[in-house]
């Protein structure tokens, strides 16, 4: 938003994003909204909130519901892993549309990602390749996804447990793991191959920033006149 | 007035309206009717706004309980004469008419319809600018709240297609602008917009405006209510958004309200807890699961020490209903996330006393713990609602749980994922370190499963925040070096700062209070 230069379709999203912010509660923007959609998997970008518009939207007007576009918007959520609009997206699906197959399959990677089983996902993505390989950037963002829970959880992982989790082996395994060294901060340990990620609050506790003893100024003003 | 609605309410038909023209003349006006409408009629006039409040929390109330305790007010047409017919004040004198038949009888769909109508003419006329009265803030918030609490009870009626005649299926077909969802919603935003109280609220913190500092009310000549209607749609926006299972954009809706603060929503109580009791539901239902256990340990410790003074008011009984709800909801909080600072001794000794019992037999997350899972969220869960018109197609059916039952299964689906967490919990407590290997010896599962288990501790007890970081809510935490758990145990941050600051104030005030005792 605010961009100087805007092509054409840049424009037309800032035009979506702002009747969303301003009209939201507006029938007529079905339409944009449905567009805007496919703009957000042809162009890798996502936007939660007109989404979810759309969603409500459908839930006014049920017989206007796309199945194909609300799929692609349950792909595109299940890509902004950890944040949980997945479930976000599914509160405003009726039970009946849930209960349809392409929605069962979409929800059960859902779980399958919710609960770090990363073996069973890939296992179960690759059934599902039809649905998936139309959205382009989905099979990176489960990958940033799983090292994001890694580093949660891991000082120093096992090879194997990385492998699994990025669904990658071998020589690509490691030109991934190259990638994350340069870019990354990632230390492969020689002998094992155990990968030492970056060190963060959450893999090493005594980074975690002791937030308590901040006291703004405006309480310990509170206090001048009787200290005065 | 939400006191007297339960989910399954009676069954609407005909009969009701019998029943209300049984002893009821809608054109008799009591004397004592005929006074307080002269009277309430001077004081909008004069911008009495004291006894404006007082009318309509005391007198509407007495006169209410004695003259039309099962019928409702004389109709308005009656009234007219002796307020010169002033269009305004009829609207507002429907408007409260209309609240007291939803409170007091079972509206007709002919009823339905009429009131939103008058909603809809009173709102055109804020909307317009062309209103210079001032009216008490809790009137403001009870015509908001009414508003979206008659749209919440419109959806559950129309929802209900089974039993309805063929009357009421034609006056539903002819009337499907009533309490349509749009023009509901477009309404509660237009009041948002036109009185452009956000950006009020924004200038404010610049010192550029005021608005908190006069509770809303305007001292130079002007009018308080588009801003304060303004202001209380924002609430009603987020009540709607939750009703829908929209929690995200409700929590949107309510951010220009600074919830830590004290504000003109905390200027009515009802209005106060309705914007926690909401917030906390989102944030429930979001999984920021400490967000919500912050909020509803204030509000219920404010309610614990407040309640004593609304006994009399007409919102006490929906004020203890509330109230109990937040409890349950605290209660799943704490289960799914347990937390041991951040409720306070009073609300916590509460909670042990009306769930601890349940909330033992929910940690155990075994097949009973469903069971109470379900039975606190149905009890404390807002009244969901299908936006959407009927199919008028036969056969007519009910679906008016549809949208609780989606919410619901969705909430059970949520616990399901994290049943093996306070598994994981009790060995991490015990050990300060322990290997893969032993731990999932102890929990009997294999190793890989075991580490799925504790990526699903970790994705669970880190929530993403609004601004997208990520936030521990853990209250034991752990990290795995290879084959090696390594439990850390987060210590709370000592507030030596707070609590210096309040002793020194304390101590101030019992110097002072010293220094005024005269001894003899």
């Amino acid at each position: 938003m605010g961009k100087e230069m805007e092509s054409p379709q840049e424009q037309s999203s800032y035009t979506v994003e702002q009747l969303v912010a301003v009209n939201p509660f507006n029938p007529e923007i079905l339409p944009d909204l449905e567009n805007y959609v496919n703009d957000q998997v042809t162009s890798q970008t996502y936007s939660l909130d007109a989404n979810l518009c759309l969603l409500r939207l459908y839930q006014f007007e049920p017989e206007r519901m796309n199945s194909h576009v609300v799929a692609r918007i349950l792909i595109k959520s299940l890509m902004a892993m950890p944040s949980p609009d997945f479930s976000l997206c599914l509160f405003l699906i009726p039970e009946r549309v849930q209960m349809e197959e392409q929605f069962k399959s979409l929800i059960v990677l859902s779980h399958y990602l919710e609960t770090g089983r990363f073996q069973q996902f890939w296992d179960e993505a690759a059934k599902n390749r039809h649905i998936l390989e139309t959205v382009p950037g989905f099979e990176q963002a489960i990958q940033a996804y799983a090292t994001h829970l890694l580093s949660l959880s891991y000082q120093k992982v096992p090879r194997s447990v990385l492998s699994e989790a990025v669904n990658m082996d071998g020589a690509s395994l490691d030109k991934f793991i190259e990638h994350q060294v340069t870019n990354s901060g990632w230390i492969v340990e020689k002998e094992a191959g155990s990968i030492v990620l970056p060190k963060n609050e959450f893999n090493h506790p005594e980074l975690k920033k002791n937030t308590g003893e901040n006291v703004p100024l405006e309480h310990i003003a509170r206090i001048f006149p009787i200290l005065g | 007035m939400t006191s007297n609605y339960e989910f399954e309410d009676a069954p609407t038909n005909y009969d009701d309206v019998q029943r209300q023209d049984a002893v009821y003349d809608p054109n008799f006006v009591p004397d004592s009717v005929k006074s307080f409408v002269v009277h309430m009629y001077r004081h909008i006039r004069e911008k009495n706004v004291y006894e404006i409040h007082q009318m309509c929390e005391t007198s509407f109330q007495t006169l209410s309980e004695r003259l039309f305790k099962d019928t409702p007010w004389p109709c308005v047409e009656a009234i007219a004469p002796y307020v010169d017919n002033d269009h305004v004040f009829c609207l507002l004198y429907r408007e409260m008419w209309f609240r007291h038949l939803y409170a007091r009888l079972t509206p007709t769909l002919r009823q339905r319809i009429d009131s939103y109508d008058n909603y809809c003419s009173l709102f055109q006329v804020v909307l317009h600018g062309v209103v210079n009265m001032q009216l008490p803030n809790q009137w403001l918030w009870d015509m908001v709240d009414e508003f979206v609490y008659q749209f919440q009870s419109f959806c559950q009626y129309r929802a209900k297609m089974k039993n309805k005649t063929e009357q009421e299926v034609e006056l539903l077909k002819q009337n499907d602008k009533a309490w349509n969802v749009y023009g509901v919603l477009n309404f509660l935003q237009a009041l948002v917009e036109k009185s452009t109280i956000i950006q009020i609220l924004e200038q404010e913190k610049e010192g550029l405006e005021q608005f908190t500092a006069t509770d809303g009310y305007d001292y130079s000549g002007g009018s308080n209510v588009l801003k304060v209607l303004g202001y209380f749609s924002m609430v009603g926006l987020l009540r709607v958004h939750c009703l829908l299972g929209d929690y995200h954009t409700g929590l949107k809706w309510l951010q220009p309200i600074d919830i830590t603060q004290q504000g003109v929503y905390t200027s009515v109580i009802g209005c106060h807890i309705a914007t926690i009791y909401h917030y906390g539901f989102a944030n429930l239902m979001l999984r920021r699961y400490v967000d919500a256990v912050r909020e509803f340990n204030k509000i219920l410790l404010y309610i614990y020490k407040a309640k004593q003074y609304h006994q009399k008011s007409p919102q006490y009984e929906q004020l203890l209903k509330k109230n109990e709800q937040m409890y349950a909801l605290l209660a799943l909080c704490l289960s799914l996330c347990p937390q041991s600072k951040l409720v306070d001794e009073s609300v916590n000794s509460q909670l042990r006393e009306k769930y601890g019992e349940k909330m033992m037999r929910m940690q155990r997350c075994d097949d009973e713990a469903f069971g109470v899972y379900d039975e606190l969220f149905s009890y404390a869960c807002p009244k969901f609602i299908t936006p959407s018109a009927p199919s008028f197609e036969e056969p007519l059916v009910n679906y008016n749980q549809d949208a609780y039952r989606l919410q619901l299964k969705m909430f059970l689906y949520e616990v399901k994922q994290q049943q093996l967490l306070s598994g994981v919990r009790t060995f991490l407590k015990v050990y300060s370190s322990i290997s893969i290997a032993k731990l999932a010896n102890y929990m009997e599962v294999d190793e890989p499963t075991l580490r799925t288990i504790l990526l699903t501790y970790k994705h669970k007890t880190h929530s993403v925040g609004s601004d997208g970081s990520i936030i521990s809510n853990a209250d034991i935490d752990f990290y795995i070096n290879e084959d090696m758990i390594y439990v850390v145990e987060s210590k709370p941050a000592k507030r030596y700062g707070d609590f210096f600051l309040r002793q020194i104030a304390k101590l101030e005030g019992v110097i002072n209070d010293m220094d005024r005792i005269k001894l003899e």
